[in-house]
């Protein structure tokens, strides 16, 4: 965890007494909506379908077991007791009170969080890999490199009001775990044959009504140019972005209407200014920074464990738990594991203000008092011994969170949807629901293997389904809502944007055509190692097209899953 | 006469802003002496009369109109003024930074438009120093915003050491955090 010096805290004490003002001032009618609505944003107030909705900055998806009992204390004390995890490593609480705002942000400051720049058209949280500091394949702790950023780019006076909304995504490790060619800037951490550090820069990805793949602007970026080659990145958009077109206006379209290559000399050409001057990155300001986070005080062990390995051979769902929802440790003896906040019949990653007390509880008990959110809307613990995980799946499962089905069907990565969020065409969490419910069998699930499934209730696509091995998409049909289907979607190193499969569905149809997909995958994949999105890219989207629209093919598809189940 | 707030201080200011028309039609050179702000069109069309004025000169850019397009003449105003037609439209900022850093602007940059209260401080920080507040906002009320923040992390042109080189400068040991 990075922990705040007294000029951070005084920053984010300073910011809520700036907001406090500013809502009274709103509230005493001296501010109008229109002038109100962008500061409110910066402090992550929207106005919601029925309430406003805060979204909380949980900078990089870490979190402190104090933080999250601070937040299961406000959706108590000033929401209707549970909050949503977000893609973006967020939390939003639906329900507060306009007036309320500025005391919630003082709570948070008192735990050090806040809500700055978690929305309107300035950087937003910084994200990454929620492996961060445990993965095996880390090749820079990309924590060090987020916070430097979360610093920088907090209250920069040059980009507060962009052309749209900007976000950037860090990766430390030879995965790509944090998407980094959907976002505005990815950077992914290289070492160069010298072993120095550096970053490769892409530029323009996104989702949206436009969704592109970002290119490599800068195949390496020596880490103490981070910052100002930021800043000609963002010089170039604050300046050259359309401002005449809210759906033209995010850097993608700058660089796809530019070629890459043109901005790409039009950003070197304005870096030249600000390469090695005062903003260069510093050894000590990285080593500064890195020591400030806290490290987990790691007992030596070693990486067999005879009752673990004793207990995942008698016990299957143990087993299986730990297939799914254990990732590798890069210190031996650990293990890091991710709680599943995706039950059947609850929107996924909501949580409850008791679950929320529950996760910090284990937090403490089974690893530092540390947690990640992950963009898959899950919770981490990263650091637990491999000789407590089955005391911790026990726990875990008795609470809910035990669910093992990470990366696969269910793990559904859903936004709020129409349920909440004005911008919405269509619900998504009742679509979600249903599929959980469809495919409710464990052995069915696992047999199908990997697949992400993500869903969102409109083109603004928070709920990644571009990126999904299968995305729905909710769209306004004459003031009906229907769904969109697209395959083929990926996140990671191979990123793809899945490909639309046909006409839209109605919402109780929406399972059947998932099922449908699966089964044409079941009967087409040469064998059970081949994922889904693998067998979409092999196959093409015919085979799909056809068993999903062609009536005359429902009887065979109906019999081949009775023969995959059997 | 309009009230203006320059230096962190409410004046009274005599400059002469000419606006274009809402057609983009350009004003006249005004035939009486003073001072006067002027378009960048009409600056580029009738230079010479503007510099053969009694009076000090200023030139006012657009939100699309960059640094670049009076670099070459820059010692020749002592007021630029950039216009905000809203205030969430942030080019100016950039604007402003590339007139003092790049260009070496020394006179007054002054922000026109949709200025309000909550913007001030960023503004300043990225190089204006005078500020004509929208119709109808408190001058003196607004002064407050300047001291909203008692720390920045970046290099400003206020300030353009970033906090992570003045922490060392200050502390040579190193860490200053208790």
């Amino acid at each position: 965890m990075y922990v705040y010096d007294h000029i951070d805290q005084r920053l984010v004490d300073e910011r809520v007494a700036q907001y406090r003002d500013q809502t009274r001032r709103f509230l005493a009618g001296e501010l109008t909506d229109e002038d109100f609505k962008p500061l409110r944003l910066q402090n992550g107030l929207y106005l919601q379908r029925h309430a406003p909705m805060l979204r909380v900055a949980i900078p990089y998806g870490e979190l402190a077991s104090r933080q999250l009992r601070a937040l299961a204390h406000i959706a108590r004390t000033y929401d209707r007791g549970y909050g949503h995890f977000s893609t973006r490593q967020n939390l939003q609480f639906n329900w507060p009170r306009l007036e309320d705002v500025p005391d919630i942000l003082a709570e948070l400051a008192t735990v050090q969080m806040h809500a700055i720049q978690t929305s309107g058209n300035c950087i937003r949280n910084i994200t990454t890999d929620h492996y961060a500091g445990t993965a095996p394949d880390e090749i820079v702790d990309p924590r060090v490199y987020c916070e430097i950023l979360r610093e920088w780019s907090t209250f920069h006076p040059e980009f507060a009001y962009l052309p749209r909304k900007f976000k950037i995504a860090v990766n430390g490790a030879r995965a790509d775990r944090a998407a980094t060619r959907f976002h505005d800037i990815g950077l992914h951490a290289v070492r160069a044959a010298d072993g120095s550090v550096g970053f490769r820069v892409l530029v323009g990805g996104g989702m949206g009504r436009t969704p592109l793949l970002a290119p490599v602007i800068r195949e390496f970026l020596p880490w103490q140019h981070f910052l100002t080659y930021m800043e000609a990145i963002l010089r170039v958009y604050n300046r050259y972005g359309r401002r005449d077109n809210l759906y033209r206006a995010r850097i993608k379209i700058l660089v796809k209407e530019r070629t890459p290559e043109r901005f790409r000399e039009e950003v070197e050409a304005e870096w030249e200014h600000m390469k090695d001057g005062p903003a260069t990155l510093t050894r000590e300001e990285v080593e500064r920074v890195a020591q400030r986070f806290t490290r987990p005080d790691y007992e030596p062990l070693s990486a067999g464990d005879t009752g673990f390995e004793r207990r995942r051979q008698t016990h299957r769902a143990f087993a299986r738990w730990v297939e799914r929802n254990v990732a590798a440790h890069r210190v031996p003896g650990y293990a890091a594991v991710t709680l599943t906040l995706k039950t059947t019949g609850v929107p996924p990653g909501d949580a409850t203000a008791e679950q929320m007390d529950a996760v910090a509880d284990l937090a403490d008990r089974y690893g530092f008092g540390e947690l990640r959110v992950t963009h898959e809307q899950n919770l981490l613990l990263p650091d637990v011994r491999r000789s407590d995980l089955f005391a911790l799946w026990e726990r875990a499962r008795e609470l809910g969170f035990a669910t093992p089905n990470l990366g696969l069907l269910t793990n559904i990565i859903s936004c709020p949807g129409g349920d909440f969020c004005s911008l919405a065409n269509a619900k998504s969490i009742p679509v979600a629901e249903a599929i959980q419910r469809r495919f409710d069998d464990l052995d069915y699930l696992h047999d199908i293997g990997e697949l992400d499934l993500n869903i969102s209730g409109c083109m603004n696509s928070c709920g990644h389904h571009h990126a999904g091995h299968i995305g729905i998409l909710g769209v306004d049909k004459q003031g009906a809502e229907f769904y969109q289907i697209s395959i083929g979607g990926n996140q990671g190193n191979d990123a793809s944007i899945g490909k639309v499969i046909g006409p839209s569905v109605a919402q109780d149809e929406v399972p059947g055509v998932i099922e449908k997909l699966i089964e044409t995958y079941i009967a087409l994949r040469d064998s059970e190692h081949e994922r889904f999105v693998d067998t979409v890219r092999r196959v093409g989207l015919e085979p799909f097209k056809e068993a999903v629209y062609d009536d005359a093919h429902q009887d065979a598809a109906g019999r081949t899953r009775q023969l995959a189940v059997a | 006469m309009t009230t203006l707030i320059r230096m962190r201080q409410v004046v009274q200011d005599n400059w002469r802003l000419l606006d274009p028309a809402a057609d983009g039609a350009l004003p006249p050179v005004p035939r009486e002496d003073g001072d006067v702000i002027v378009p960048l069109a009409l600056w580029r069309r009738e230079r010479e009369k503007l510099v053969a004025r009694n009076g000090r000169l200023g030139v006012r850019l657009d939100a699309h109109e960059g640094p670049e397009e009076i670099a070459d003449d820059i010692a020749r105003f002592e007021v630029i003024a950039v216009h905000f037609p809203k205030f969430t439209d942030g080019r100016g900022y950039s604007t402003a930074r590339l007139l003092r850093d790049r260009y070496g602007y020394k006179g007054e940059l002054r922000a026109i438009g949709d200025v309000q209260r909550d913007q001030l401080l960023y503004l300043s920080r990225c190089g204006f120093d005078a500020f004509a507040l929208k119709e109808g906002r408190d001058a003196e009320a607004a002064l407050g915003a300047f001291s909203d923040f008692s720390e920045a992390y970046q290099s400003s042109v206020e300030r353009p050491l970033p906090l992570f080189r003045r922490r060392f400068t200050n502390a040579p040991e190193g860490m200053e955090w208790s």
